[in-house]
């Protein structure tokens, strides 16, 4: 993984200094609130219902060892002794003292992590895939573009007052694993027909209140160019976006608004203005960052068999291991999403424990998802079974990976000061309803996605079924939506109608995987059956 | 208003009143404008070689239009000055002179140590501005 050098270093450790100054001519009242907040926000730091909630940066969903074992001391110095994995491969602690922040990014910066651009109307931490590095579909590691953008859009100086917050993200595979065209900018690495390396650039997605799937702006931007054409779209957003009406500032907006057409024409314009001055970082600092992304030392001669002797063993590799792209390696999945937990909750002692294992099986090398789930990347196929017991005894092996009770929730009325509606109870009653693993199976591949306000950090609009909290008259209401997708095949779900009580809600999930399975023709995922007999047969079921 | 204007500029300080885009465009003699939030700087580029001032307002400081406007008139070459004037707080002055603002008319007083502290904090950035800043990758690979 990336390390910083000198400059990195400086540059995280000046930040450290520059909040604690911040902090302290907040506490000293030199500073108002109304001030503050954006400072604070900048270092991801949210003022919640009970506490200051500090979300740290997670870039690309990369970890070592090292980081991890910071995230647990952190959870167990700082908070109280869990922390929260949220769906853009973030981590956050919801029990945090403001006079305690600068020394918790004190103790990040130590370990190369910070908290900068976590929140607030900035370009944020950005996303990328989570198998990168070790999937087979990829065309090559997205990460080294991926960390080229993070200093890129570090401390953009042009680009810090935004209109709204503004969100990337990455993947270099024909699978979609990290919902990229729900993004304010989408980029997939391609090749052209001259076999040069270039990106398809989609501009103008995201969920929230009027949720988009990206339209392709750029077929293909060539490699080197990335940063010259961010900082264009960047541009024209910046200078013509609304700023009058916080509901609708988000790049989404002037997208569709302006038309794709005329916002593509401007977006071209700005960067043929701006290519002159390059701002693009040249290619040899690109290969500088992706010597440190080279492959690890895979072996070779392997055993290329799993020894499925142990019965729950086997039900977790068919669930949770995916096929790596090295002969005799996979991709562990950890479940993060056991019966009765909160979804991306983990402690402080799983953490230090999933450390262990990076750094004993998986070349010290931990990746987070937007699902809210870890991953060990390159784990041998020979230390799977051991990998496997350790994470049993921790509570961490539940296989259900892509199953109905790995369900993505946003933290909701339980923590969040802008929910109208708890989403983790709701979460955990589904999954109590289908607690039959057997059952689970069955249902195959069902992508719950569950959303405590319309803001929507909880990807309803991309769940298979998607459920959204609202606020009824002083009462929990949730509405029922079927259909979305984040991935390669991106839809937007469909509200199926009238809302439901917290009962009345899993009764309706239930109802619609039960059309599923009455309608289901063979290999159908719910969400095929869902797109084949359309929304009528759901709506009757659940509402007739 | 203003009180004291801050100048990182060793020219003398430019005194007439800034007019606005409109009436700027409308007689050619003024020397100084005045950009609001949402007006189009490249408006002004043809004009360049004849302004000495342009003030960019930031109605509240969470309005970054202004930023873009600098730079934009900092990448069409102009060398008078920019003057950051409104709602402009002591931390967002240090991108702003990345961004091409030389000077800075704020409605609350900077405290001077505050400015000097924030101006100086970052040794490094990341990525070419309209200021003098080298950029890591340039220092990394000379």
């Amino acid at each position: 993984m990336y390390r910083y050098d000198q400059y990195d270093q400086a540059i995280v450790d000046a930040r450290v200094d520059e909040f604690r100054d911040q902090t302290a001519r907040r506490l000293a009242g030199h500073l108002t609130e109304d001030q503050f907040k954006p400072l604070r926000l900048k270092n991801g730091l949210y003022l919640q219902l009970h506490a200051y909630m500090l979300r740290v940066a997670v870039p690309y969903g990369t970890l070592n060892g090292t980081q991890m074992r910071m995230l647990g001391h952190i959870a167990r110095t700082y908070d109280r002794g869990y922390g929260h994995f949220t769906t853009r491969q973030n981590i956050q602690y919801n029990w945090i003292k403001l006079e305690q922040a600068p020394d918790i990014l004190a103790d990040l910066a130590t370990v190369e992590m910070h908290a900068i651009q976590t929140s607030g109307e900035s370009i944020r931490n950005l996303s990328a895939d989570q198998y990168a590095g070790a999937a087979a579909d990829e065309i090559c590691d997205p990460r080294p573009w991926a960390e080229l953008i993070r200093q890129a859009t570090t401390f953009h100086p042009e680009f810090s007052y935004l209109p709204r917050k503004f969100k990337i993200a990455v993947i270099a595979a024909d699978e979609d694993r990290i919902a990229m065209r729900l993004h304010d900018i989408g980029l997939r690495l391609v090749t052209n027909d001259a076999g040069e390396l270039g990106f398809e650039v989609y501009i103008g997605g995201g969920m929230g209140r009027t949720p988009f799937v990206a339209p392709l702006i750029r077929p293909f931007l060539p490699a080197d160019n990335l940063f010259s054409y961010i900082e264009a779209a960047l541009r024209v957003w910046n200078r013509w976006a609304r700023r009058d009406n916080i509901h609708k500032q988000r790049i989404k907006i002037l997208v569709h608004e302006m038309g794709e057409e005329e916002f593509r024409r401007q977006v071209e314009e700005e960067w043929q203005a701006i290519l002159a001055n390059a701002s693009d970082f040249p290619r040899k600092e690109l290969d500088r960052i992706a010597t440190y992304f080279a492959p690890p030392p895979f072996e070779t001669g392997l055993v290329d068999e799993i020894d499925r002797t142990d019965p729950d063993f086997a039900l977790w590799v068919d669930q949770n291991v995916k096929a790596h792209k090295a002969p005799g390696y996979t991709i562990v999945n950890i479940s993060l999403k056991p019966a009765n937990g909160i979804p991306g909750d983990i402690t402080a002692d799983q953490i230090d424990l999933v450390a262990d294992l990076a750094e004993r099986y998986s070349f010290d090398d931990v990746r987070s998802t937007h699902a809210q789930n870890l991953v060990l990347p390159h784990v041998r196929k020979a230390d799977l079974y051991a990998v496997w017991q350790a994470l049993a005894a921790s509570g961490l092996a539940e296989a259900n990976l892509d199953l109905v009770s790995d369900i993505i929730a946003c933290p909701g009325l339980d923590y969040c000061s802008l929910a109208n509606a708890r989403s983790i109870p709701i979460g955990q009653k589904i999954a109590a309803r289908f607690a039959d693993p057997v059952r689970q199976r069955d249902l195959g591949e069902l992508k719950i996605k569950i959303s405590g306000c319309i803001n929507a950090c909880g990807h309803h609009h991309a769940g298979h079924i998607g459920i959204l909290g609202v606020d009824r008259k002083g009462t929990e209401n949730y509405q029922l939506l079927l259909g979305g997708s984040g991935a390669e095949d991106a839809s937007l779900g469909r509200i199926t109608g009238p809302g439901f009580d917290e009962n009345g809600i899993v009764d309706a999930v239930e109802k619609a995987t039960n059309v599923y399975l009455a309608q289901r023709q063979d290999g159908e995922r719910f969400l095929d059956t869902y797109r084949r007999i359309g929304i009528d047969a759901f709506k009757e079921a659940i509402y007739g | 208003m203003a009180e004291t204007t801050l100048r990182f500029r060793d020219d003398e300080p430019h005194e007439e009143p800034a007019v606005s885009i409109d009436a700027f465009l409308d007689q050619s003699n003024a020397t100084a404008v005045r950009i609001e939030a949402g007006e189009d700087a490249r408006l002004l580029i043809p004009y360049l070689d004849r302004i000495a001032l342009i003030e960019v307002d930031f109605p509240r400081f969470r309005d970054g239009r202004g930023y873009s406007s600098a730079r934009i008139l900092r990448e069409a070459g102009y060398t008078g000055e920019i003057r950051a004037s409104g709602d402009v707080l002591v931390d967002q002055m240090l991108f702003m002179r990345r961004c091409g603002f030389d000077s800075f008319a704020p409605d609350a007083p900077i405290d001077p140590a505050t400015l000097d502290a924030a101006l100086t904090r970052y040794d490094y950035v990341y990525q070419p501005a309209a200021d003098d800043a080298v950029p890591v990758w340039k220092l990394r690979h000379g």
